[in-house]
């Protein structure tokens, strides 16, 4: 059916392929003729062939190399969502034949203008690093290069490339520290939880510990205190520390994130706040991680035992909290031993009776294993809190008349825990629990009994030597641990009170010594030489008792979760209580804090990230508002403008557009004002005066347009009603911003009236507004002019294309240098085209002079008068741009262009050819 | 990241496998299976499982497993989560998620699976961006399909995912448009044998069904936005907007979807709407235990209770139930213990009421544990904690929408203890 020219056929058999797939059968025997359709015009077949491929190209390495030219074609399509799509698939193919294609297709697309492009990219960084680790140091390159991009849809990914491929490398943060938490809000919610994470090792490294001067007590409840302001204030009186302005940013900006729907964004907050937090402010997270026990099951066990870590620390941030970790009898069993967990730890003076009246109907329970764990839980109430001990073991008492013997058992086990506390009150427990061994036949308990009796046999003297006649009884029958323990027994009964049980023990340790467990035997050997006293046993038998009935230290009963805190909160590590692999430890905070300025970047560069952040607000409305002076001395009076605008009110696309005259006289003030500070105007320059949009940044300039520059028509007088306008590239640096190119604009009024207002309006850039980040290719498309004379208002539409030539800046390179990286240049970044010079430029300074206005190249020194050589860079993404020009005999001339961007060099070729044939 | 995914079904039979990495065997799950038959209840089953090479993390869906398979460390809530919205998305394309729905779509949801994940790392988990690249069967276009060949796959590309606004598709038109709102909150209590009141409080979930053309920006206001204690939003709510004047203000996504969860505080007292009188016995003589339950309302503010469900879980030990019910019927699953006394209507005139005798295995001892009842009811028209909300108004388009609010109180987690 593959064969088949129907595409229905095709799309047919190809899902049925692909449903054995995913059953998980084999589909092997057909990737020859799957990968003949890769091609297939039909976008689902086409889309079904990826997902075959991507499955087994890995096990069929030669034959997927046929489909390879298809991807390469496509990461040069027009359309930024087949780039992205033959990104995706190029490197999710694991050949390692094609790891130097894919590194050429990743670093292309990881410069690409669409951020969509350069998000794939950044998921393909991973994938061709676990392919080939080699490549390392060039992917944290591109990976470097992305982090510095500013928008929302490519940080999540990037970040996440950078934890995968260079976790290590905390440096490549700094420049992008801020601007990643002004987008983290904006960011998608999985790339948020991937940043957060690794925001907070960051501020582990490069901030303060805010808690330094505080105490170790942190039983107080710090709750109510969730308004910033004041808490700020207060740490200031107190504390001489003062906060890192950049760590307070973390942590304010990642605040309103718990508020999101999504679990792990807010456990992702809590882990971070509760790791870089001032103790005081950690409260908030509280009443974000109990919603989540509304979520489901899985939710509930992740966050509790996050949970159970974070109240051994932080007792009071869950106290309020307390009756939302009751337990509902339809819980699962692992969810309610969690939630005991957390009573349990919640527990103190003033709740305790609320929470053993809890734990009491607790034991009720039908589920045995939970109320095990609900006993010891008490156990461990009982322990720490000295008050109860006393009613808790009475409770558990009561309960060693339970009919399950699970119950009893374990309270038996606990009961023994608490009576290592203080032995001398309970002889009579003792002798209670001493009449269980009849009937308890769990193991461990009655171990525990044995162990009871023995330690404290002086105070049951009558009962032990009778228990133990019992044991001895049934010795044979008992479990390896019970064995022990009678051994345990008989050797300290011995000890005490050898008239009564001295046979029973030789009995006993006989009865051991052809036990089956070498361990049992070992035991029964030592003690009998250490008790027995013969003539041989040395100087230890006299220390006997001391060594056997020496005071033992009251077991403390910890939480399982004591130690938990030293993984990062959240983390599989942690869940798990084992290093995970690829678990990135958090670092300990630095004694001293390194050095802040570290982060500090340009301010233009952040402005512009807020710009970008805010792009639901696209829609540019780019004002351009010119106040005019008029001087209407001639008919072709000149309106002398002044433009003024910046980018941050373009992208808030909220300037006022005023259209009053008499408005336009107030500003006129204030915008001359402002332009007198920021350049020298000169305001009686007489027939021209020009304005001078940088690339979309309006900055008023008055340069008279040089004759070497080309100029373009941009408006006709006739169709401008009067006005016309010009444009040329200036080729002056643009100051604001090294990254533009400065167009510029000639006004010129040729109507009888005035012009006033004029300005820009209603901007279409190509592929939005990103533009602004990539004027290299910022054809503006469409302009709209709003004219308004006196009374009509006229809109011109116009648009500015900038020939390639232009979108770049000569520099300067010796010919050793210019040989050096045109060798680096090769191959795929390589143009050569012949061609026959026109008549008039067969000598060296016409040709020059022709490439020069094509582009904006410097020449390179050269020895040869054969050749010509130029070098440039891209103004935005500064790629070098090298031109040669080779001539030959009768006019016939080489031309050769290097330059890492495919798309610019073959532009670049034409623009040369024309101006060197015509 | 996520490495692969494995779904199993009730029985432990793998019906689909994805890989988003290089292949890895089944036979990893063997660690899974053994998790599964240690824990007694499908719910008991760890979601997080080491073994030698690999970590499992698992959710348990509509009688399903959803199990991936984990290399590195990641944050489990991480996996988790993703593995809920795989689920959610599937029940949003299909109607519900149940293995023979998955089956029938096999290829449509490993497509979706393609596109969900990249190398591990979610991609498009937004479902509006998901339709427009794999549409959702619709009997017409089946129809339509089978008769002129086309597909399902969306043969414009997706653009949501290049919009800032992800979660709304572009040129959304409907000729009648209409917003509605419901608010939906969930009463969680556990009241001991007396009758007091342990622990209570209300969970409540605004869901929104919004069918309106072009890019409409709506503000939604509350009478009483002090009572909500604790908030979560869907990504679209401006956030800032909630802090400084507590209205909701957001693009919304088309179709239905859930706006806002919200916790009252629990400083408010809890109205709890009905009253149980109960007492569960067991005698220790004789095979036989005695159960009496009635219920009448409390706290309704002139409201009706419907939908009133009484479940126990009753102990091992109770073979049969022999009961009388004033009202609605009753049914008593002897496989599964679970007894259920379906009501309906409560009416305050005549107390419903269930009384019978218990019969317990014999030569078994008295069951000393009391199961405890779950309640379930409906009580239209009311939000219990009062909330109200004031007006819709719409921003950015022309024409004006229908709008409509509803409220509805339920039981949510609430349980009597005997």
């Amino acid at each position: 059916m593959l064969d088949s020219n129907k595409d229905s056929l095709k799309l047919e058999a190809m899902k049925r392929i692909v449903a054995m797939i995913a059953r998980g059968k084999n589909a092997s025997d057909l990737f020859p003729a799957v990968v003949k359709n890769v091609a297939c015009k039909n976008i689902e077949v086409k889309k079904l062939v990826y997902v075959y491929l991507v499955r087994y190209a890995e096990e069929q390495q030669d034959l997927a190399l046929l489909s390879i030219s298809t991807f390469q074609r496509g990461l040069k399509d027009p359309n930024q969502l087949i780039r992205a799509s033959a990104l995706r698939v190029l490197s999710s193919i694991r050949v390692t034949i094609i790891v130097p294609i894919m590194m050429l297709a990743i670093k292309e697309a990881a410069s690409d203008m669409s951020p969509y492009v350069r998000k794939t990219a950044a998921h393909a960084i991973p994938k061709l690093y676990s392919l080939d680790p080699e490549q390392k140091d060039q992917l944290i390159e591109v990976i470097e290069k992305l982090l510095a991009d500013k928008t929302t849809l490519v940080a999540g990914s990037v970040v996440m490339a950078f934890e995968e491929v260079c976790p290590e490398r905390i440096d490549l943060i700094h420049k992008n520290y801020r601007k990643l938490c002004n987008l983290l809000i904006d960011v998608e919610e999985w790339g948020q939880v991937v940043i957060i994470n690794m925001l907070t090792r960051y501020a582990r490294t490069q901030f303060l510990n805010p808690n330094i001067n505080e105490g170790s007590g942190g039983d107080k409840t710090f709750y109510g205190s969730d308004e910033d302001e004041d808490e700020d204030e207060e740490e200031k009186e107190k504390n001489p520390y003062v906060m890192d302005p950049d760590h307070r940013l973390l942590l304010r900006n990642t605040k309103p994130l718990l508020q999101s729907r999504n679990a792990a964004v807010v456990m992702a907050v809590a882990q971070l706040y509760f790791h870089l937090a001032p103790k005081a402010e950690v409260g908030v997270i509280a009443k974000a991680l109990v919603r989540l026990l509304r979520s489901h099951s899985e939710v509930q066990y992740v966050v509790l035992q996050n949970v159970a870590t974070m109240t051994i620390k932080r007792r009071g941030m869950f106290e309020p909290y307390l009756k939302s970790f009751y337990i509902r009898s339809t819980d699962p069993t692992q969810i309610k031993v969690l939630k005991l967990e957390v009573l349990t730890n919640l527990a103190n003076e003033t709740n305790i009776s609320t929470i053993l009246r809890e734990f009491q109907t607790y034991i009720k329970s039908m589920d045995k294993d939970f109320v095990a764990a609900t006993i010891q839980a008490i156990g461990r109430c009982a322990t720490n809190i000295g008050e109860v001990r006393d009613t808790c073991l009475n409770g558990l008492v009561q309960l060693l008349s339970n009919r399950d013997e699970l119950v009893v058992a374990e309270s038996v086990v606990v009961i023994k825990k608490l009576l290592q506390m203080q032995p001398e009150k309970h002889s009579d427990i003792i002798k209670h629990m001493a009449k269980l061994t009849d009937n308890i036949q769990v193991p461990m308990a009655r171990a525990s009994i044995l162990w009871l009796i023995g330690e404290y046999c002086e105070h049951v003297p009558k009962i032990a030597p009778d228990v133990l006649r019992k044991m001895a009884k049934s010795f044979t029958n008992e479990e390896d641990i019970v064995k022990l323990q009678i051994i345990n027994l008989a050797a300290k009964l011995y000890l005490t009170n050898s008239k009564q049980t001295k046979l029973l023990t030789q009995y006993v340790l006989n009865l051991a010594k052809y036990d089956q467990n070498y361990d049992i035997r070992d035991r029964a050997r030592f003690i009998r030489q250490l008790i027995v006293p013969t003539e041989k046993s040395g100087a230890l038998s006299k220390y006997a008792k001391k060594l056997f009935l020496a005071l033992k230290p009251a077991p403390v009963l910890e939480s399982p979760f004591k130690d938990r805190d030293h993984f990062q909160l959240g983390s599989l590590s942690h869940l798990l209580n084992a290093k995970a692999g690829g678990y990135q430890e958090l670092p300990d905070w630095p004694e001293a804090a390194p050095d802040p300025s570290v982060r500090n970047v340009e301010v233009k560069d952040s402005v512009r990230a807020v710009g970008t952040v805010t792009f639901r607000d696209t829609g540019g409305l780019w004002d351009l508002q010119g106040p005019q002076k008029v001087e209407g001395k001639s008919d072709s009076a000149s309106g002398s403008e002044s433009g003024s605008g910046s980018e941050e009110s373009g992208s808030g696309s909220e300037s006022v557009e005023s259209e009053e005259g008499s408005e336009s006289e107030e500003e006129e003030e204030d915008e001359e004002e402002k332009n007198k500070k920021k350049k020298k105007k000169e305001l009686k320059k007489p027939v021209q005066e020009t304005l001078t949009i940088l690339h979309l940044v309006l900055c008023l300039q008055t340069i008279a347009p040089s004759s070497a520059l080309k100029n373009y028509e941009l408006l006709h007088r006739i169709t401008g009603e009067g006005l016309s306008v010009e444009y040329c590239f200036s080729r002056q640096p643009f100051s604001p911003d090294a990254n533009m190119v400065a167009v510029q604009m000639q006004f010129t009024n040729n109507a009888t009236s005035d012009t006033k207002n004029l300005h820009m309006e209603d901007v279409k850039l190509q592929s939005g507004m990103r533009v602004k980040e990539f004027p290299e290719i910022g054809d503006i498309n469409v302009a709209v002019i709003k004219n308004k004379r006196s009374r009509s208002c006229s809109k011109f539409f116009v648009s500015i294309q900038p020939p390639v030539g232009e979108l770049m800046r000569p520099i300067f390179l010796t010919e050793n240098e210019f040989k050096k990286e045109q060798g680096q240049l090769m191959g795929m970044n390589e143009i050569t085209e012949k061609l026959t010079l026109d008549a008039k430029c067969r000598n060296e300074h016409a040709i020059v002079q022709r490439v020069t206005t094509a582009a904006n190249l410097s020449r390179v020194p050269c020895g040869s008068d054969k050749e010509c050589r130029f070098a440039g860079r891209t103004v935005t993404s500064s790629s070098l741009v090298l031109v040669t020009v080779a001539t030959k005999e009768e006019g016939a001339a080489q031309l050769t262009v290097n330059c890492e961007k495919m798309l610019i060099g073959t532009m670049l070729v034409k623009d040369i050819l024309l101006a060197l044939t015509q | 990241m996520i490495h692969s995914l494995f779904l199993i079904n009730h029985s432990g039979d793998i019906f689909l496998e994805k890989h988003w990495k290089s292949v890895i065997s089944r036979s990893v799950c063997d660690y899974f299976f053994e998790a599964r038959e240690k824990a007694v209840d499908p719910e008991n089953v760890p979601p997080v499982l080491q073994t030698p090479h690999h970590y499992l993390i698992s959710i348990y869906r509509g009688k399903l497993f959803f199990l991936s398979v984990i290399q590195t460390e990641v944050a489990p809530l991480f996996v988790i989560e993703f593995l809920h919205r795989v689920a959610d998305t599937i029940q949003d394309y299909f109607g519900e998620c149940s293995e023979g729905i998955i089956k029938d779509n096999i290829v449509t949801v490993y497509e979706l699976l393609e596109e969900m994940l990249d190398n591990g790392f979610p991609l498009a988990t937004e479902s509006n961006v998901l339709k427009e690249m794999i549409r959702p069967p619709t009997i017409l276009r089946s129809v339509v399909n089978t008769l002129t060949g086309s597909s399902n796959v969306g043969d414009t590309l997706p653009t949501g995912q290049l919009s800032n606004v992800p979660w709304r598709r572009a040129g959304v038109k409907y000729t009648n448009n209409e917003a509605y709102f419901d608010v939906i909150e969930e009463i969680d209590a556990i009241l001991d044998k007396s009758g007091t009141t342990v622990f209570a409080e209300i969970q409540g979930v605004i869901e929104a069904c919004v069918r309106l053309t072009g890019m409409p920006d709506l503000t939604l206001s509350f009478m009483n936005p002090r009572l909500l204690d604790d908030v979560s939003f869907h990504p679209c709510v401006r956030f800032k907007r909630w802090e400084s004047e507590r209205v909701l203000s957001f693009i919304p996504p088309d179709g239905n979807f859930t706006l806002m969860n919200y916790h009252v505080s629990s400083q408010n007292l809890v109205a709890i709407p009905v009253y149980v009188k109960q007492s569960i016995s067991f005698f220790e003589t004789g095979p036989c235990g005695r159960l009496d339950i009635t219920i009448g309302p409390k706290q309704t503010m002139g409201k009706t209770v419907e939908n009133m469900m009484v479940t126990i879980h009753m102990p091992k030990a109770v073979l049969n139930a022999n009961l009388t019910a004033t009202q609605g019927t009753y049914t008593y699953d002897l496989t599964t213990k679970v007894l259920v006394w379906d009501i309906g209507k409560l009416n305050p005139q005549k107390l419903p009421n269930l009384r019978g005798s218990l019969s317990t295995q014999v030569g078994v001892p008295k069951p000393e544990d009391n199961p405890s009842l779950n309640i379930d009811l409906k009580i239209q028209q009311l939000a219990i904690s009062g909330l109200k909300v004031s007006r819709l108004d719409m921003y950015g388009e022309k024409y004006k929408p229908f709008k409509g609010v509803k409220y509805l109180t339920k039981a949510g987690k609430f349980q009597v203890r005997t």
